[in-house]
């Protein structure tokens, strides 16, 4: 096992090393240059040519690589030509928004998604069983924006029940020393802020959570139906055994190998930023972050920012092959 | 004894209220939703409207507008006058005014700050660090950079604790009311001095401060002090109680940013803020028909026009820039596609700024005149053009630029002309190609004013051999240059209102673009928001506003 994590934790060198070209060139393939961005209509050809200049952008390109490795390698992403401040500072403060948005989005589409697919699966053909699939497929096709939009539109303009924009109330004067909203509230045992904090969460993660919930319901389905016609599931009946504990010990539990690796995969996914989730929200996570850069053309927002939310994807998928091996005891890794 | 009782009753429940309703004016917190955070708070470093939307309530200036107008009026100067060189300044300053950290407000302090600019050396002269002053005052002490030129400033002396004079290497007559941009606010010497503000780096070609003023201790005058600022989530302006003028009704405001128009609406429909602004012209029906809401005029302080590029023939033929402008359904686009928010341009700067001339040529639109110009230059009809439109943006000018160009295109082709059009977006492509002057025949573009000055406006786009209209300071052009480094040069406000007059009407003689909309911008609130007086310039001070029954 910790030959085969050293041997993955090796491959990441190779793999950064390809991302970050893939980054960097895709940057600069993007048309015009930020010179041009960040001046507006404002820009003469003579503040376009001392900008570019001052970037280092008229040097050639692989020399722009070359320094861009150099100052990479020693975790300095730079400073956003938007916002003048370190590339690293900024992820410090917004990876935490994203990673509460990811895991709360996740929460929804397990604790929905497992259940809804399990009970499809046992009423196979069933209106439940169709319902569960429609409600997928409106998941997987209806654009997150939309459904944003029309969550924000119901809860919270006409019903008035939870907030449209943000992560806390924009008057609290509450203190975040880690940044993770949610964790300094339980620490500090401050529960109205807690509840604030979890109500900011609910319509974006429903949003953020609806393709999730859609895969995990399919992927539940699939797997229970799977699972149930197996020969050791039909012993176990055989045997007397109550159908809950038939359900609990030999249906889900080998059904959750391939729900486990959709998990870890999502998880991934939503980790690496929502774009436009946080954007209608206003959340300011990695998301709404890198959508302002990639307007921008802020090559330094987005090249260290890919670049790290690229390194916290593979990781997540480290992990996820870790816990293979702990769901799943037949799986030895060498 | 009833009566009196009742009465005495009366005046104690009276008391209450008006005692009551004072205490919850102390506690009114005004929440305000921008699109983006500002950059930083020291405002001579910014040149961004969220970061001037901050400033202007931290921070005043020696002149001020007139709140809603584009009047100029005193603010931590009392009056001031120019000497008979016309390059020397004296500012009679306002007494008994103090900075948020205790500073006395003297001429000692207005100095200070002019010669902060003028003595900025290394990554401070970099235009992403000081964009206005290199604008305004166009160089250093020390220059680092070719691209730079002499500096307007030379010096600035006490005369008295309120006395300052200023002077100036040149006349100038746009230097008082650039004044009122931010980017001139006189912020405090000791503050500055102790939060390090005149230290700064370039990274990567991008400047940052690196002391900590900038980013948690800014340090004005004004009505508001500096609270705190969580980014990406808020800042927060704490009522300056020791403010020189009126204490403001609100106690605190709250300015966060939600880059998402739809997002800024609805924040406002559940009442998560208070108020918004770039409205977009979509929501303005929904704004409208809520009760609950209002829409708030922004004065138009903008120019949308056509610019007409000399260098591609046979543009530089003054006939068939007459055509053009005739050709043009400048009135038609207005009225459909501004919904009613606009009104029809026929010069290159807004009514509001002096030296508007009312009597300018106009051209309306006639297509038969059109055709009868391009014959009479002897080109054979249909006469063949690029007309470039920008993708992917909307501006206050130009909320829909695709449907200028094909109401234009339209239009042009009842007037003799074959119209290629040639869409682009925005960002990065248009904006460079038409200012380059690599664009179309004609383009769609425009602009906002940044101050009060007509010089902001007819000397931006006409002074210089401007490639976006293919100038050359030669013929037709070299005059109206020549008069605008005349009207640049005028320190008499009077005079050089005949100046800006007289250019203006041979700009319109001359034709280097069409002007065709002056935009009416929105800013939309609660409707218990009152004293809300949107400014011209773009970003306003919130001091004076009441929320409900305040």
């Amino acid at each position: 096992m910790l030959r085969f994590v050293v041997r993955r934790l090796l491959l990441l060198v190779p793999i950064l090393v390809g991302l970050s070209l893939l980054v960097f060139f895709w940057v600069r393939a993007l048309p015009g240059s930020p010179a041009d961005s960040i001046l507006g209509e404002r820009s003469t050809p003579a503040l376009v040519q001392e900008y570019e200049e001052r970037f280092g952008l008229d040097e050639p390109v692989y020399v722009q690589y070359w320094k861009y490795v150099q100052t990479t390698v020693k975790l300095d992403f730079g400073v956003s030509s938007a916002t003048h401040r370190y590339v690293t500072d900024e992820i410090k403060e917004r990876f935490p928004a994203t990673v509460e948005l990811a895991l709360a989005a996740m929460l929804f589409s397990i604790l929905f998604g497992i259940p809804l697919g399990f009970f499809a699966a046992k009423r196979h053909g069933g209106l439940f069983d169709h319902g569960s699939l429609f409600v997928s497929l409106i998941g997987v096709s209806i654009p997150v924006f939309f459904l944003a939009i029309l969550l924000k539109y119901v809860f919270a303009v006409r019903l008035g029940w939870l907030p449209s924009v943000g992560r806390i109330d924009v008057t609290s004067e509450v203190e975040h020393p880690t940044n993770f909203y949610v964790v300094d509230a339980i620490i500090t045992r401050d529960w109205a802020t807690l509840k604030d904090v979890l109500r900011h969460l609910v319509l974006p993660a429903i949003a953020l959570g609806s393709i999730p919930l859609a895969i995990i319901t399919r992927i539940t389905r699939a797997a229970v139906l799977d699972v149930q016609n197996e020969d050791y599931v039909r012993t176990a009946r055989a045997k007397g055994l109550p159908p809950q504990t038939v359900d609990r010990r030999h249906v889900l539990r080998n059904a959750l190998l391939p729900i486990s690796t959709i998990i870890g995969l999502q998880t991934g996914l939503l980790l690496s930023g929502a774009i436009l989730t946080e954007t209608v929200f206003a959340f300011p996570g990695m998301g709404s972050w890198l959508r302002e850069a990639i307007f921008n053309r802020d090559y330094a927002v987005l090249q260290g920012g890919i670049l790290f939310l690229a390194l916290v994807f593979v990781l997540v998928n480290l992990v996820v092959d870790i816990s293979y091996a702990i769901i799943n005891p037949r799986i030895r890794y060498s | 004894m009833r009566g009196k009782r009742g009465f005495a009753a009366l005046v104690a429940a009276s008391s209450l209220i008006v005692l009551g309703a004072a205490g919850a004016a102390s506690n009114v917190t005004f929440i305000y939703a921008g699109a983006s955070d500002p950059t930083y708070l020291d405002p001579a470093l910014v040149s961004d409207g969220e970061s001037f939307r901050i400033a202007r309530q931290i921070f005043e200036s020696l002149v001020a507008l007139k709140p809603g107008t584009t009047t100029l009026v005193p603010e931590l100067a009392t009056k001031w006058r120019v000497g008979r060189d016309g390059k020397t300044w004296t500012f009679n300053l306002r007494r008994g005014v103090k900075f948020h950290d205790g500073t006395p407000f003297n001429s000692a302090a207005v100095c200070a700050n002019f010669n902060r600019w003028y003595n900025w050396t290394g990554p401070f002269q970099d235009a992403s660090a000081s964009f206005y002053y290199r604008q305004l005052f166009g160089g250093f002490k020390k220059n680092e950079s070719t691209g730079l030129g002499p500096p307007l400033y030379k010096s600035c002396r006490s005369a008295g604790r309120y006395v300052a004079i200023v002077r100036l290497n040149r006349r100038s007559g746009p230097f008082v009311p650039s004044l009122v941009l931010p980017a001139f606010a006189i912020q405090s010497p000791t503050a500055m001095r102790r939060y390090e503000a005149n230290k700064g780096e370039l990274v990567s070609g991008t400047f940052r401060p690196t002391g900590t003023y900038a980013f948690q201790h800014p340090t004005g005058t004004g009505p508001y002090k500096f609270g705190s600022w969580t980014i990406g989530q808020r800042v927060v302006l704490d009522r300056n109680n020791s403010y020189w003028g009126k204490r403001s009704p609100l106690a605190r405001i709250i300015v966060r940013p939600i880059s998402n128009n739809t997002a800024r609406l609805q924040a406002l429909q559940t009442g998560e803020i208070n108020g918004y602004d770039l409205v977009a012209p979509q929501d303005m029906p929904t704004i409208r028909q809520n009760r609950k809401l209002k829409l708030i005029n922004r004065p138009p302080f903008n120019v949308a026009y056509v610019t007409i590029n000399r260098s591609k023939a046979p543009m530089n033929n003054i006939l068939v820039r007459r055509a053009v402008a005739h050709g043009l359904d400048r009135a038609g686009v207005v009225r459909s596609f501004y919904a009613g928010r606009a009104v029809v341009a026929h010069q290159f700067m807004p009514p509001a700024v002096a030296g508007y001339e009312p009597k300018v040529k106009k051209y309306a639109f006639n297509p038969e005149e059109s055709k009868r110009l391009l014959r009479q230059a002897g080109l054979t009809l249909p006469v063949k053009i690029d007309f470039y439109w920008p993708t992917n943006v909307s501006r206050p000018y130009m909320p829909s630029p695709n449907l200028n160009f094909a109401a234009f295109k339209a239009s042009l082709e009842r007037s003799g002309f074959e119209v290629r059009g040639v869409s682009e977006p925005w960002r990065p492509d248009y904006v460079k190609h038409v200012n380059e002057g690599s664009g179309g025949h004609l383009n769609l573009i425009g602009w906002t004013g940044d101050y009060a000055d007509a010089d902001n406006f007819v000397g931006t786009f006409f002074q210089s051999a401007n490639p976006q209209f293919g100038l050359t300071r030669q013929g037709a052009h070299g005059v109206i240059a020549k008069l605008l480094d005349r009207a640049e040069a005028e320190v008499n406000q009077a005079k050089r209102i005949t100046l800006y007059k007289r250019i203006n009407r041979l700009i319109a003689e001359f034709i280097p673009g069409v002007p065709y909309a002056h935009s009416t911008p929105g800013v939309a609130v609660e409707s218990r928001v009152r004293n809300y007086k949107a400014s011209p310039v773009g970003t306003e001070r919130f001091y004076g506003i009441t929320i409900g029954g305040q």
